[in-house]
């Protein structure tokens, strides 16, 4: 190959459904355990575009359109997964896990335990989360911390593209239940509106992201800001604005909820005394809290203000876009954290 | 059970209403979607699931039912909220977000609740089911007349909470009518490809209550059908499941290209609209005149063009209203 043709290649830029699609397809070439089944993930490709052309490859055997009956398919997935089969099991929006959580909450995520060890569930359950479209409260939450919340299940959370190839091949390979959340306004599906920021260059040839390792998207010294997903981009949206006052913000983009990078967020706030968690999961008992206490436990001396969440307040989503558009983190509304902080004493004052 | 002319008029404008109300929806919801279609713009932004084509089974059930009776109906709602009376002006408003919406805005298109007639529906697959379920339960419990009838599509039949409402309905011996709408498209998913039987009448069967299959759709076949069922469940005889076979004229939702379809389907679809099917059915057999239906059609009109002034023109609520209503 050519260097121009090279370069080219490295040049190539996917939407994060797209890099789904293809981690998906490389793992079905190389492992005939791998198959997919969800509602219209056949000859549609994925109501958000992440099993596009599977189908066309792959056929119907190993690519299933399933009825409407959650609680049957995902129950199925960690029956085939526990049989030496490894599914690729899609829950249309997260939303609606209330309909299958026993088989997720009880079964796949406590089956290994439960055997001690000798029973394993590689299924990777891939979801869509997020809002502010308008779609209201059964079709745009994350729950991310719904799912971090239950031992026995990795939690992924791509921002760009890149990472959603690299993680995707990732959780395929993985021994364990893996729940892959993507989020639908980084999906690159433009009828939702898209963040362009998380359509990347993404190589060609597979790879692999380890879990449990954030990535510094943004280094800086005054300020962490630390978030997954949409998050990540209101961070990044927020640190250039900052820049422009004098601020350097470091943003921390986890890609992993479980397992949690705690040392890299940990090594971050200790540079910079200050921390801000977003999230555009429900404030209370999730995520941000998280965070925060896992700075707070280990040495409260690193905080120089008391830590600031900007997370979705403890509300059903709203539909109308005024409500819904309030509620919603955004890179302001991180400012505006950031402010608070300014006039606040932290440890090493008090 | 035959409806009187009276009662065919009456089903005859509903429909109309209706699809005069879906299609102004839909022009509307086009407004700041072009040329590039995004759900987040324009002034009604969000999921449009439209049921042209699905009206008989609104309101040839629906005729039967007073406001007292209770309604679940799922995310494709509009038709069933219109026969069952839900006050079109404040559901023009809450599709539009609107502070004078019967949700203050909160709901939304899938989240129409009208108490007031008892209606209420849900975004989430077969959940309208145990509800009805649980509001038939109640009556009984309390000693108040009404039914509850509980809508849902064919693809819902597949659902655990199908099943299960089905047989605890039946064992209970509950005033409940199940109205499976069978449009034969679960999205992109044929019933065919998803669904063991050929049809769902077959499967209340295996729930010990009566089934019927209702081809045609044809509001006064599912009269008769449902008139009996209704008339069963007030009597204290229990549950009925009467499964419709109905269109979808329009996408799963707006901005679905349909490229599932098979070539032509829409259009056999089109060409057997069961609107002017009744009307040509109004004028042969009960001498429905050209003055009449232009007058019903002028009404009809005049109703969806009223509640939609309404909703364009009442203000969006405030913002930190969000906060508000979390608990009662
Ligand atoms: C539990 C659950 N699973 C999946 C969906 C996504 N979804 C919305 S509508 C739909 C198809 C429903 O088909 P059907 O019940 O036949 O009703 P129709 O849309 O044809 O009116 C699906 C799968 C959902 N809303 N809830």
């Amino acid at each position: 190959m050519s260097s121009v043709a090279a370069a080219a290649v490295n040049e190539r830029r996917l939407t994060i459904a797209r890099a789904m699609a293809e981690s998906i397809a490389q793992e079905m070439r190389i492992d005939p355990r791998v198959f997919v089944m969800g509602e219209d993930v056949g000859p549609l490709g994925g109501v958000f575009g992440n099993t596009r052309g599977l189908f066309d490859e792959f056929g119907a055997e190993r690519v299933r359109d399933t009825p409407i009956s959650e609680t049957a398919f995902m129950g199925a997935a960690v029956g085939a997964a526990s049989d030496g089969m490894r599914p690729i099991v899609e829950l249309m929006f997260v939303d609606f896990f209330g309909v299958c959580f026993d088989a997720i909450y009880n079964s796949m995520a406590k089956n290994t335990y439960f055997s001690g060890g000798t029973v394993k569930v590689p299924v990777v359950l891939m979801t869509s989360t997020g809002g502010g479209y308008s779609d209201a409260g059964q079709h745009s939450q994350c729950l991310y911390g719904t799912f971090a919340h239950l031992p026995g299940m990795k939690v992924v959370a791509p921002s760009n593209a890149y990472d959603a190839k690299g993680l995707m091949t990732t959780a395929i390979r993985d021994e364990n239940p893996v729940i892959y959340m993507y989020h639908k306004g980084l999906q690159g599906m433009g009828w939702l509106g898209t963040e362009p920021a998380a359509t990347v260059n993404v190589p060609e040839e597979s790879y692999t992201i380890p879990f449990g390792k954030a990535a510094i998207v943004r280094e800086g010294k005054d300020v962490t800001i630390v978030g997954v997903a949409m998050g990540v981009h209101n961070a990044l949206k927020a640190a250039e604005k900052l820049a422009t006052q004098g601020v350097s913000a470091e943003v921390v983009d986890l890609r992993t909820l479980v397992p949690l990078d705690r040392e890299t967020v940990f090594a971050s706030v200790a540079k910079t005394g200050k921390l801000i968690v977003v999230d555009e999961d429900y404030q209370s008992y999730g995520m941000t809290g998280e965070i925060i206490a896992s700075i707070v436990e280990r040495d409260l001396s690193v905080l120089k203000a008391a830590p600031q969440r900007v997370a979705y307040p403890d509300i059903p989503i709203p539909f109308t876009r005024p409500m819904e558009q309030f509620a919603l983190p955004n890179p302001e509304k991180i400012i505006e954290a950031y402010e608070k902080m300014k006039g606040r004493r932290g440890w090493r004052w008090m | 059970m035959l409806p009187t002319r009276d009662q065919k008029v009456w089903m005859y404008e509903t429909m109309l209403v209706s699809r005069y109300f879906e299609e102004t929806i839909e022009a509307i919801y086009l407004e700041g979607k072009k040329p590039v279609f995004n759900m987040a713009k324009g002034p009604i932004p969000g999921e449009m699931h439209l049921s042209n084509g699905q009206e008989p089974c609104a309101v040839g059930v629906c005729a039967h039912l007073t406001p007292k009776d209770v309604v679940t109906s799922t995310h494709r709602p509009h038709h069933v909220a219109i026969a069952k009376g839900v006050d079109l002006k404040r559901m023009a408003a809450e599709i539009f977000g609107k502070k004078t919406g019967l949700s203050g805005g909160r709901g939304g298109h899938m989240h129409i609740f009208d108490p007031d007639v008892n209606f209420s529906c849900s975004g989430i697959i077969g959940q309208g089911m145990g509800p009805a379920v649980g509001a038939a339960l109640s009556r009984k419990l309390q000693g108040k007349e009404g039914v509850a009838v509980a809508y849902i599509g064919e693809g819902a039949a597949n659902q655990g909470a199908f099943h299960e409402a089905l047989n605890l309905a039946a064992v209970w011996k509950l005033p409940v009518i199940f109205v499976v709408e069978d449009n034969a498209w679960g999205i992109s998913v044929a019933k065919a490809t998803s669904t063991a039987v050929p049809n769902n009448a077959m499967r209340a069967q295996a729930y010990g209550m009566p089934g019927h299959l209702i081809p045609g759709n044809d509001p006064i076949a599912i009269y008769s059908a449902a008139g009996e069922a209704i008339a069963r469940a007030r009597s204290g005889g229990g549950p009925t499941l009467l499964d419709i076979e109905t269109d979808r004229l329009a996408g799963h939702f707006m901005g679905d290209a349909e490229a599932y379809r098979p070539k032509g389907e829409l259009d056999a679809l089109r060409a057997r609209d069961p609107i002017p099917a009744l009307a040509r059915r109004l004028q042969a057999e009960d001498g429905l005149s050209d003055d009449d239906n232009g007058a019903i059609m002028a009404r009809a009109r005049g109703r969806v063009d009223e509640a939609i002034k309404f909703a364009r023109e009442s203000d969006y609520p405030a913002p930190e209203e969000a906060l508000d209503k979390v608990f009662a």
